[in-house]
């Protein structure tokens, strides 16, 4: 009997781990934590407020938009502080249907965040290509749809959470400016940024989604660059804070943190993509060659670096996920719902992988304290899940 | 040193909860499993998100690893599907042993093996006898919860890898039990009809938006007609109300049978419910003991009633899974309300169930 066939296998608590979960969040940066510490320390003060202690806090806010505005390149007044990732998503979508009117447009692999409001506002959503990459065809046509209402905002990721595959945003850009040149860019750069540098492949957005935890930062804080001439409707309103376009007293230590993260992020961006780009490719490789049927998901030299997308042939996914936890391999497959169950993948359904096909996939995401020692583990663990799965049909 | 793998369902209610906690004291090296199965609405006590944060919560309690498995697929296919086919046909389904049947003793014990757990164990009120190298599901210590009913599909296979820890126990002591190890599901409703399908939606539209409604006549003995039915489909034999009958006679009136085909329900009164006789079909033995005196219930907490069996020729008959399944002629010993064809007729010796199928036409 193989160690892994004992579920008690597990229980040494010197057991090596490898957490491969870092498109769903990361670990905390040091720098973000004493930055959240001090800023509640010394932060306690309302920003809004006219007196000494309202100053300190409004200046950690002000420096964190300092730091934020860099890192994306926006002007600070461009930055709103958000609660996250699917807050500045919804903002965005929302904000710019109510302000403008007209017909929201997105791929079919956009995040669960910008699909439900354009799907709910009874927007367009376009297809993607087999490797997962939006089908400017298709978005051409959209746009150009006279039989239905002017399109006023699209939205394509910069870079996919399941795939990891980039998308093309300056061709999007291009045809949008061409077709609807009173349309708005959003991008959902939540996976994106933590790769990409944002001043070099987003300046054509109007509209840029970023957030905190899945670089370092808290959970529950991002941002919604609006630019260029975009506006807005705010989606919360109450005392006008954000520049009136997102109320509510600032977040200050969870603002202080995700400044931190993301001035961290973008200083040692170059050294850990090299890094992490080599593992990644080290783990997939390694998984195809011990697992007979593996089908890597998209074009690897067009995804980020941290992204490992597989199919395995004849197993399900959430079974390998229960095996490879009992080891100490964390990892997730497509999206959970709000009970926890593993539901079937639209992004996967959208670039025609097939339902059965899709259930055997596997996202490994490697972050910037991932190791070779980790990458060892997966390899070793996960084949041996995998036969220990077939073997038991 | 780490006792053997068992493997618990959870299904957010107060039953499994207390199993995974003594299956713990007990030393096994448990995992908790919530399933969730239906994809839609439910308020019905089971299959919800919040049912599935309790399960967790419990979890949680117990110091226990907890996973949701995904058989939304699975339970799409051999339950909801079967059980409006069922509908359309006339027959009156058992969503519950149907899930028992195809999920949690067939899916999620593959899925456990597959996972190296040969156990796996659910908060049902029953137990498991062994008698020689045979296995039964008895009825749970707890005379009013007992559910030996809905799980008499189980076969031996089955029986040998099932666990059911609170089967000894009654509902106050499992309750009693939650409150001493401080679980917020102590004082939790048990889940009750079926789960998927909301009390706001009720069965009639559920099973509307799903299959076409065939508009019926109801008729009296003499084939006279006397009312008209939106849905030949929604009538159960033994209904008194919405047969759209002036009513108003002395005598209350019910429904004695539906023919589906011919769009036609026959009332009568209640002495024209009675029958002497009830043929089973998909019939299976539990295993070992095949008498002719059996006490049979017909429904989830129906009282039983005495009946001798005649096995049927299987000739022209349809076999099972494995040709194990039969026909068999029920004579009751007193007479008794016609039982709703498609309705489960589960076959006691004692407190021990010995065998199981389906009221035939």
């Amino acid at each position: 009997m193989s160690a892994l066939t004992t579920p008690d296998a597990a229980a040494a608590s010197d057991a090596p781990e490898a957490y491969l979960d870092w498109a769903a969040s990361a670990p905390i940066r040091p720098e973000a934590l004493e930055a959240m510490v001090h800023a509640a320390t010394v932060g306690f003060g309302n920003p809004t407020g006219a007196h000494r202690q309202a100053r300190v806090a409004r200046r950690i806010v002000d420096d964190a938009r300092d730091v934020v505005a860099d890192a994306v390149g926006a002007r600070p007044a461009d930055v709103i502080f958000t609660g996250g990732g699917t807050e500045a998503d919804n903002l965005a979508i929302f904000g710019t249907v109510a302000r403008h009117g007209g017909r929201p447009v997105c791929s079919a692999i956009e995040h669960h965040a910008v699909l439900h409001p354009v799907e709910q506002l009874g927007g367009t959503v376009i297809g993607v290509d087999a490797s997962g990459v939006v089908d400017l065809d298709a978005l051409r046509a959209a746009l150009t749809d006279e039989s239905a209402e002017p399109v006023s905002v699209v939205s394509i990721m910069l870079a996919n959470n399941e795939t990891g595959m980039m998308q093309p945003l300056d061709k999007v850009a291009a045809v949008t400016a061409e077709c609807a040149p009173r349309a708005v860019l959003h991008t959902d750069a939540v996976q994106g940024f933590v790769w990409m540098d944002l001043t070099a492949t987003a300046m054509d957005a109007h509209l840029v989604s970023i957030t905190g935890h899945k670089f370092g930062g808290p959970k529950g804080v991002g941002a919604l660059v609006v630019r260029n001439g975009a506006t807005i409707t705010p989606q919360i309103i109450g005392g006008g804070q954000e520049f009136e376009l997102r109320s509510g007293t600032q977040n200050v230590e969870g603002i202080a943190g995700f400044a931190a993260a993301v001035q961290a992020t973008v200083n040692e961006r170059e050294a850990v993509n090299a890094r992490v780009c080599a593992m990644r490719d080290r783990l997939v490789d390694g998984l195809i060659a011990a697992v007979p049927g593996t089908v890597e998901t998209g074009d690897r030299s067009r995804k980020i670096p941290g992204s490992a997308h597989v199919c395995f042939d004849a197993i399900e996914s959430e079974a390998l996920l229960f095996l490879l936890e009992r080891q100490g391999v964390y990892a997730s497959a497509a999206s959970s719902c709000a009970s926890g169950a593993q539901e079937p993948s639209h992004v996967l359904a959208a670039m025609g992988v097939s339902r059965d096909q899709a259930k055997g996939s596997l996202r490994l995401s490697l972050g910037r304290t991932t190791t070779n020692a980790h990458v060892e583990h997966a390899l070793a663990v996960i084949p041996a899940a995998i036969e220990q799965l077939k073997g038991a049909r | 040193m780490q006792g053997k793998p068992v493997m618990v369902a959870m299904s957010g209610g107060v039953d499994s909860a207390v199993a995974a906690a003594l299956l713990m004291e007990q030393g096994y090296d448990v995992v908790g499993v919530t399933m969730k199965l239906w994809g839609g609405d439910s308020d019905t006590g089971c299959c919800s998100v919040s049912d599935v944060l309790d399960a967790r919560r419990a979890a949680d309690i117990v110091g226990i690893d907890h996973h949701v498995f995904n058989f939304g697929d699975d339970f799409d296919e051999h339950v909801v599907a079967p059980y409006v086919e069922a509908h359309a046909q006339g027959y009156t389904p058992n969503p519950c042993i149907e899930c028992n049947r195809s999920i949690k003793f067939d899916r999620l014990l593959e899925r456990a093996d597959a996972l190296g757990f040969e156990h796996i164990a659910t908060g049902h009120h029953a137990r498991i006898a062994v008698d020689g190298d045979m296995r039964y599901i008895e009825r749970g210590a707890d005379g009013g919860k007992d559910q030996s009913y809905v799980l008499h599909t189980l076969g031996q296979a089955e029986l040998a890898r099932t666990l059911f820890p609170i089967g000894h126990m009654s509902k106050d002591e499992v309750r009693a039990k939650a409150a001493d190890i401080g679980m917020r599901v102590a004082n939790k409703p048990d889940s009750q009809d079926v789960c998927f399908i909301t009390r706001a939606e009720g069965r009639s539209n559920f099973l509307r938006s799903r299959m076409d409604f065939t508009p019926g006549d109801v008729v009296n003995a003499s084939g006279e007609s006397v009312g008209a039915v939106e849905a030949v489909q929604l009538v159960t034999i033994g209904q008194r109300k919405g047969l759209g009958t002036a009513g108003g006679g002395r005598t209350p009136r019910y429904v004695i049978d539906v023919d589906v085909p011919q769009a036609k329900v026959i009332i009568g009164e209640a002495h024209d419910l009675l029958v002497e006789e009830t043929a089973i079909g998909d019939f299976a033995w539990t295993g070992g003991v095949e008498p002719t005196e059996v006490m049979v219930q017909t429904s989830a907490h129906g009282n039983p009633g005495a009946a001798s069996v005649t096995v049927l020729p299987d000739a022209d008959q349809p076999t099972g899974p494995g040709g194990s399944l039969r026909r068999i002629l029920l004579s009751w010993t007193e007479a008794r309300s016609r039982v709703a064809p498609g309705q489960s007729v589960v076959l006691y010796s004692g407190n021990r169930v010995i065998g199981g199928g389906l009221a035939s036409r």
